[in-house]
């Protein structure tokens, strides 16, 4: 692990307002946690950006440090972990992530 | 290799003493679970610390050997008085 790779990381973290890193893409998601995530920020009608960790080995074990903890997906929401696909679900489904969503000012996706 | 449901409760009552494990085959092959902790030393606790709890309790094998964990964590229902 290079300081390089958590400047990068926490570089990609504070550049967008949310930003998953996960297993894939949001059209083709490799992993059903990475899956679900989408399903999530879909359904929240979110902006959001992703990071597939598969393309880089460094930032996959780098992004592990850097939030210290051991899973992906992991969710940023303007600079802050929020948690990982289970903790999404909870908080969609007690209507808390749309609630964190609109009081961090979080843009909502176009079309 | 995967992890047997028995052992994968005894580590987090190891670890957090007062939880109530509850572990769920998902597909029948002894690796895809689901967990259910339930413990009153959650109370006050973010999910985030709480499922962090439970990763520290499984030893560095979230993510690696477990990959397919679904974890949900609760505090228990107030008894009231």
């Amino acid at each position: 692990m290079t300081d390089d790779t958590q400047a990068r990381i926490d570089q990609a973290v504070k550049a967008a307002d949310v930003l998953l890193f996960m297993k894939g893409t949001p059209l083709f998601p490799q992993c059903g946690f990475s899956s679900r995530a989408i399903a999530i920020l879909d359904h929240l009608g979110v902006e959001y950006a992703s990071i597939d960790v598969l393309q880089d080995q460094a930032i996959r074990q780098g992004i592990k440090q850097y939030s210290d903890w051991p899973t992906i997906p992991q969710l940023y929401v303007k600079g802050e972990f929020v948690g990982g696909s289970d903790i999404m679900m909870e908080m969609y489904e007690e209507g808390e992530l749309a609630e964190l969503m609109a009081e961090k000012g979080v843009k909502k996706a176009e079309g | 290799m995967p992890m047997a449901a028995d052992d994968i409760a005894e580590m987090i009552r190891g670890a957090i003493p007062d939880a109530t494990v509850e572990i769920t085959d998902l597909a029948g092959d002894g690796d895809h679970y689901a967990a259910r902790v339930v413990a009153e030393s959650f109370r006050g606790q973010s999910r985030v610390i709480q499922q962090r709890r439970v990763y520290d309790a499984l030893g560095g094998r979230m993510g690696g050997v477990l990959h397919a964990l679904q974890l949900t964590t609760a505090v228990p229902p107030s008894t009231g008085a």
